[in-house]
């Protein structure tokens, strides 16, 4: 089910630009690790090149391996979206489809992936997920509603449903938060932590609490000013950043005094 | 204090200004409203003659009713020909431009589908009738050989191709820059983020298209349908210049049918007294045709908008 994410050298352009410079680093599989740092640092940019969805804004492209329990995403042959199939995202706005029901958006990346699926099979599988998204008690009575009648965090709550749906390896969430108020996202929170049971799961924020709260390791970026390229400033346990950073910027960061 | 002067003086500038440039707006939608009104009442006026004749001095004999159904399915006709050709081709047009075409090759293509919509009608009539006609005219013998048993490609087939078919295919060209740009316009408006959600599921571009873009532009799609039907319905030089009409037939491959419009343009000139009153009775039908179905594309868009608004 869930597998370790290896990068080697990756290099993240839009056009000419680049964006994220030279990244290395391991994920470990069943575990939480968050990116931070400030805006504009490529936290988001280099997220998005783990499931190759960077391919979708006109220009973008990566140089370098990520390999995903040794397969290289990017080598030849490899095909953009059975990479997506495998490694989920959950965005920083909840995007149920509006013109879809809850249950129907549940059901949406597994109607894509494999051809047919039996209505006994189907209803299991949008109780599992709706429970595995902390989701099932609160709509399980009107699963035929619009996914767009929920609150936002029922929403977004929604959308991590749909993305465990398909049996990712790994779950990608970019900012899943930001947009929700502080209830909804404990609720995210708490679920994040059990869902690292059974995924990989990378999480990018801007909340430095919800970091320190919820991932094992952390990665820390930063860029040196405007128009330069993101890099990955420091990477390590989680404690470890927050509380002996090894470098001078990592320690500014996190005590407040910049970003 | 000279501050507080200045204000004062602008603002009862932009007032008068204000109700100065309103009543201007509203004069100018009220004299709409009133030539919208002017001309209904003109073809009632003028089409009332007609209505109180005896049947017998109605052309046909029969009485209006009877002289006006053909040329009301004629019409019908020729439109749901054009729109059946023209919606698969202007949609799959416009997700080209949208969604599939690089930018460099999108603008220009979109830019000559627009330019369709500037060449003047008469210049489709004529192209219709002498290159189009001809060139169809041995699909259509194909067609009546071995469709013939369909009613609507029985044959003989036309020996010059002037049939309503042929100018279904030319009202077709017509109406598609209509098609196409609304169509493009509405596909380009899918949020980024469900677009996003889609291809982030492990969707293909087309089970993008098919889950996200089409969905959100159903409603947009259909009244740009509604639109063009209704430029279909009222096109009048192609048809004349096209069709070489005759009474209602079944069949499309053959010389006959009518359409309102060009009924009117063709027989005009030479109409006076009764005969006029009937083509003006003719054009108040077709007036009402055009204005219910706009009006439905207009109620279309107007619930769309109020759909949009919630995500």
């Amino acid at each position: 089910m869930s597998k370790r994410i290896d990068v080697e050298h990756l290099n993240v352009y839009y056009g000419d630009f680049l964006a994220v410079d030279d990244i290395s680093m391991g994920i470990d599989a069943r575990s939480v690790t968050a990116f931070i740092g400030p805006s504009g640092c490529g936290k988001s940019t280099f997220l998005r090149t783990l499931n190759r969805m960077h391919e979708v804004i006109p220009g973008a492209r990566a140089e370098g391996k990520v390999l995903l329990d040794g397969e290289d995403l990017y080598g030849p042959g490899v095909d953009p979206v059975v990479v997506r199939s495998m490694i989920g995202m959950v965005f920083q706005r909840p995007n149920p489809f509006p013109t879809m029901s809850i249950r129907d958006n549940v059901l949406a990346g597994v109607k894509l992936n494999s051809q047919r699926i039996s209505r006994s099979d189907a209803d299991d599988l949008v109780e599992r997920s709706l429970q595995g998204a902390n989701l099932w008690n609160e709509v399980k009575d009107r699963l035929d509603k619009p996914g767009s009648g929920l609150s936002g965090g029922q929403q977004q709550r929604l959308c991590i449903a749909r993305a465990i749906a398909v049996k990712p390896d790994v779950i990608l969430m970019d900012e899943p938060c930001s947009a929700l108020d502080p209830i909804s996202t404990l609720a995210i929170e708490d679920l994040i932590s059990e869902l690292k049971e059974e995924y990989t799961v990378v999480i990018v924020t801007h909340n430095m609490q919800q970091a320190s709260r919820v991932s094992d390791k952390t990665a820390f970026f930063n860029i040196a000013g405007t128009g330069k390229p993101g890099k990955l400033i420091e990477y390590g346990p989680t404690s470890e950043i927050f509380s002996n950073p090894h470098e001078k910027q990592t320690e500014d960061y996190v005590s407040g005094r910049f970003g | 204090m000279s501050t507080t002067v200045t204000t004062k003086k602008s603002a009862a500038g932009g007032k008068a200004g204000d109700s100065v440039f309103s009543g201007l707006s509203l004069g100018a939608g009220v004299l709409i409203l009133a030539v919208l009104a002017a001309v209904a009442l003109f073809l009632f006026m003028q089409a009332l003659p007609t209505f109180q004749a005896p049947a017998e001095d109605v052309s046909g004999g029969e009485g209006f009713f009877a002289y006006i159904w053909p040329l009301v399915i004629g019409t019908v006709i020729a439109a749901v020909i054009a729109l059946a050709i023209a919606t698969p081709i202007g949609v799959l047009v416009a997700l080209y431009i949208s969604h599939y075409a690089p930018a460099r090759i999108a603008k220009p293509v979109a830019y000559v589908i627009d330019l369709l919509a500037a060449i003047p009608s008469v210049i489709y009539g004529a192209w219709g009738t002498t290159v189009l006609a001809s060139s169809l005219v041995p699909l259509y013998g194909w067609l009546a050989e071995n469709f013939g048993f369909i009613p609507i490609f029985s044959g003989p087939a036309s020996q010059t191709g002037k049939t309503i078919l042929t100018a279904g295919v030319v009202l077709a060209i017509m109406i598609l820059p209509i098609i196409t740009a609304m169509s493009r316009e509405i596909f380009v408006q899918t949020p980024k983020l469900h677009e996003e959600a889609a291809l982030a599921l492990g969707a293909t571009r087309w089970e993008m298209i098919r889950m996200t873009v089409l969905p959100f532009a159903r409603p947009g799609i259909i009244s740009s349908v509604m639109l063009a039907l209704g430029r279909a319905l009222g096109e009048t030089m192609a048809v004349a210049l096209v069709l070489s009409s005759g009474p209602l037939t079944a069949s499309l491959l053959q010389s006959g049918n009518q359409t309102i419009a060009a009924e009117i343009a063709l027989n005009f000139p030479e109409a006076y007294g009764l005969r006029l009153s009937e083509l003006i009775a003719a054009g108040l039908v077709l007036f009402l045709i055009t204005l219910v179905v706009n009006m439905i594309a207009r109620a279309i868009i107007t619930r769309y908008k109020e759909f949009s608004g919630a995500n």
